[in-house]
């Protein structure tokens, strides 16, 4: 089975294509059976090679073509599969598939039924080229692949000039942490002549002295392109706004694809960070500050999918956090979970949104417990796994791991274990309040849809997931040390594991309890909050995200456009009007000689000979 | 052959050709023009066939046939012209004919 690997990203990807050339004319039923079913081929391939994997045991490489052959620079295209990218890639697969079929009742009444299914597909291709990469500039064609499908794809709707300045915006955004990385790869170029990321980490190593500066640049320029594709601070305020796609859209930018490449990129060039400790610790303080702030964020806002979006964005966070901490397996243990309950969520709001004829906002829903019962639950056990229900649900395990990682690391610190310790407090608050008030309490909107078997049966194996996925961390975590290094245990003073369990259970209790305290029992105490002059200004400080939409208003795109209007004739293009006024002006006075007097030119002929000729004899 | 009698045939020549040049830019009658154009040929002409004479060898007077042949050829040509020209203009004042400028 090995040998058909390249059949994982090639299956969508000729099934993008040939639904963009030829998706006009074909029927529904016939795109969505090319749609979901390449991806369901797909997902069916990487599950069959796990077997084989496993019995083998040593990483595989499968060389297609040479891509650029010049001085030296010889990229190929070729994939690379070790335990890391093996996980990425079924996890990336499995969800993508469960949420195509999704998609393929939730979109059925969209006129761009099998435009939303291209992008769709090239979305998981470019996700899987990404994953497999065998070499960074292989791993940045799916990363701009990733990016070019999440534009294509929030501004799906593109009738609505909101939804195009939300692509735009993502776009623009994550392009401030491409450029970065495109810099780091062309550092690494330079110094170490190769782009293949096993040579990479062999010669830098080798060659590369811990905390040099080479290795502190390409470590911090590799995190500025993952603090974009992964909407981490500063670069976190494209997410948000990335909600204006179909609801399946944000689910997959979420869950499988995009947002947790950086968490691969950084995962993948491990050894770089573990040469540049400065940039590690840069990594989990950017995580730690990304979880707070964001669940601060997610705490205030009203529409259902931007909850779930700050959520996503505080529990990346968490990932950074894990990463920067040295527990790589837990990074990406978290990041399994993540995309299961993630994808449930939003999977489930969507549900809500049109069950409720495309309400959004959560405040005018509630009492959808009896009315939705399917996705009541199905979002209850998501809801439980984001905020970490003790012993029960696989949030909880991933969640725990990265906090006894950042105590316990060599490179963590009790601070950053406070820092993640307040977000589970935060992620239970959010949560829940979301949670009450979606479906609990009184009904505000009637439901006028309810789900098909093809919504149902992906969010039920989600949410199956979303709890048994918890229950193999040790043989996965095992299992990944064998491609990452293992979390160094040396700070076990003070805190046990045990310990560490037991708090973290009783900050989710912590916010259970006040978002049960604020939005079922006493309501008119979340009201009070929301009444204060102080408290007011707090909520709408959070609301906007912390003003950075403002401060890059304020400090960027203003000053950009004010340039822009002040020189609205451009002053290079004077430069260039220059030149080519000049050329016309020489071309009107030597055109003036020419008379159309037969004499002159004959005069002028012969003056020329005597002057050449004068010339030569003379010289 | 004396060296002088060359020296003497290019003075002839170069006199011609200041003849024919000096005709060519002093007269405006298209005729005279083409006549002014032979008699600096015929200078090219004159100096090919001293040029022969002085080593000895036919090619300068193998040179001169040719020339005449293709001031034979030109001047049929420029005739046409020439007759197109007064049928134009009504006149065979070259400046006249001055539409092709810039």
């Amino acid at each position: 089975m090995l040998p058909l690997l390249w059949l994982i990203p090639a299956i969508p990807f000729v099934s993008a294509i040939f639904l963009a050339l030829f998706g006009r004319g074909l029927s529904r039923r016939i795109i969505a059976i090319a749609g979901v079913g390449s991806i369901g081929l797909s997902a069916l391939i990487s599950l069959a090679i796990v077997p084989e994997f496993l019995a083998s045991g040593v990483p595989y490489t499968q060389v297609l073509w040479t891509w650029i052959n010049v001085a030296g620079f010889r990229p190929e295209v070729a994939f690379y599969l070790d335990p890391l990218s093996l996980l990425m890639l079924v996890v990336v697969t499995f969800v993508s598939f469960l949420i195509h079929l999704y998609s393929a009742e939730f979109m059925e009444e969209d006129e761009g039924y099998s435009r939303f299914f291209a992008y769709m597909n090239l979305f998981v291709a470019s996700m899987v080229v990404l994953v497999l990469a065998d070499n960074l500039l292989l791993l940045y064609l799916g990363w701009e692949g990733v990016g070019l499908c999440s534009y294509l794809l929030i501004g799906f709707w593109y009738q609505d000039a909101v939804n195009g300045r939300a692509a735009r915006k993502a776009f623009i955004v994550t392009r401030a942490g491409d450029t970065a990385m495109i810099v780091g790869l062309f550092i690494l170029f330079h110094s170490l002549g190769t782009l293949q990321i096993q040579d990479l980490m062999h010669l830098a190593s080798a060659q590369w002295p811990t905390g040099s500066s080479y290795a502190t640049a390409v470590a911090a320029l590799l995190l500025g392109g993952a603090v974009g594709k992964s909407a981490q601070l500063p670069l976190q305020t494209w997410l948000p706004d990335a909600m204006a796609g179909p609801t399946p859209t944000s689910a997959l930018i979420h869950a499988a694809t995009m947002v947790t490449a950086g968490v691969y990129l950084i995962a993948r060039t491990h050894v770089l960070f573990a040469l540049a400790p400065e940039v590690r610790l840069a990594v989990a303080v950017v995580g730690a500050a990304t979880l707070l702030l964001a669940g601060c964020s997610a705490l205030v806002q009203s529409d259902i999918k931007r909850v779930l979006a700050y959520s996503t964005v505080s529990q990346i966070g968490y990932m950074f956090l894990a990463l920067g901490a040295g527990s790589w397996a837990a990074a990406m243990f978290h990041f399994m979970t993540h995309a299961f309950f993630k994808a449930l969520l939003f999977l489930v709001a969507g549900i809500v949104i049109e069950a409720l004829h495309h309400e959004h906002d959560i405040f005018r829903m509630g009492g959808l417990r009896k009315e939705l019962p399917i996705a009541f639950w199905t979002f209850l056990i998501g809801g439980c796994s984001l905020a970490g229900l003790p012993l029960v649900t696989a949030g909880y395990f991933s969640k725990d791991f990265i906090l006894w990682g950042a105590w316990s690391s060599r490179e963590g610190s009790p601070w950053l274990w406070v820092a993640g310790m307040i977000g589970v407090l935060l992620t239970g608050l959010y949560t829940f309040r979301l949670i009450f008030l979606v479906f609990f309490g009184p009904s505000h909107t009637p439901v006028t849809r309810r789900p098909q078997y093809r919504i149902v049966v992906p969010v039920v194996v989600l949410a199956a997931l979303s709890i048994v996925g918890g229950w193999f961390k040790n043989s996965l975590v095992a299992f990944l040390n064998t491609a990452l290094p293992p979390l160094v245990d040396t700070r076990a003073g003070g805190l046990t594991e045990t310990l560490s369990s037991v708090v973290a259970a009783l900050a989710f209790l912590a916010g259970l309890g006040f978002a049960y305290l604020f939005f079922i029992r006493k309501r008119e105490f979340a009201q009070s909050f929301a009444t204060g002059p102080l408290l007011r200004r707090l909520h709408a400080f959070w609301f906007a995200d912390w003003g950075f939409d403002w401060l890059y208003d304020r400090a960027l795109v203003r000053p950009f456009l004010w340039i822009a209007t002040v020189n609205r004739r451009d002053v290079v293009d004077d430069v260039v009007t220059a030149l080519a006024r000049w050329t016309q002006t020489a071309h009107y006075a030597l055109s003036r000689t020419e008379t159309g007097h037969l004499r002159w030119y004959a005069a002028a002929v012969g003056a020329g000979a005597v002057i050449f000729i004068g010339v030569v004899l003379l010289r | 052959m004396p060296s002088n009698l060359i020296l003497n045939a290019l003075l002839l020549a170069a006199i011609l050709f200041g003849l024919g040049l000096a005709g060519l830019l002093a007269r405006r009658n298209v005729i005279f023009t083409l006549m002014s154009i032979e008699v600096m040929l015929n200078a090219a002409g004159v100096v090919f066939v001293a040029a022969g004479a002085r080593w000895g060898q036919a090619d300068g007077q193998v040179m001169f046939l040719f020339i005449l042949a293709m001031a034979a050829a030109e001047v049929s040509v420029g005739l046409a012209l020439v007759l197109r020209l007064y049928h134009l203009y009504k006149s065979l004042d070259v400046d006249r004919a001055s539409m092709l400028r810039g």
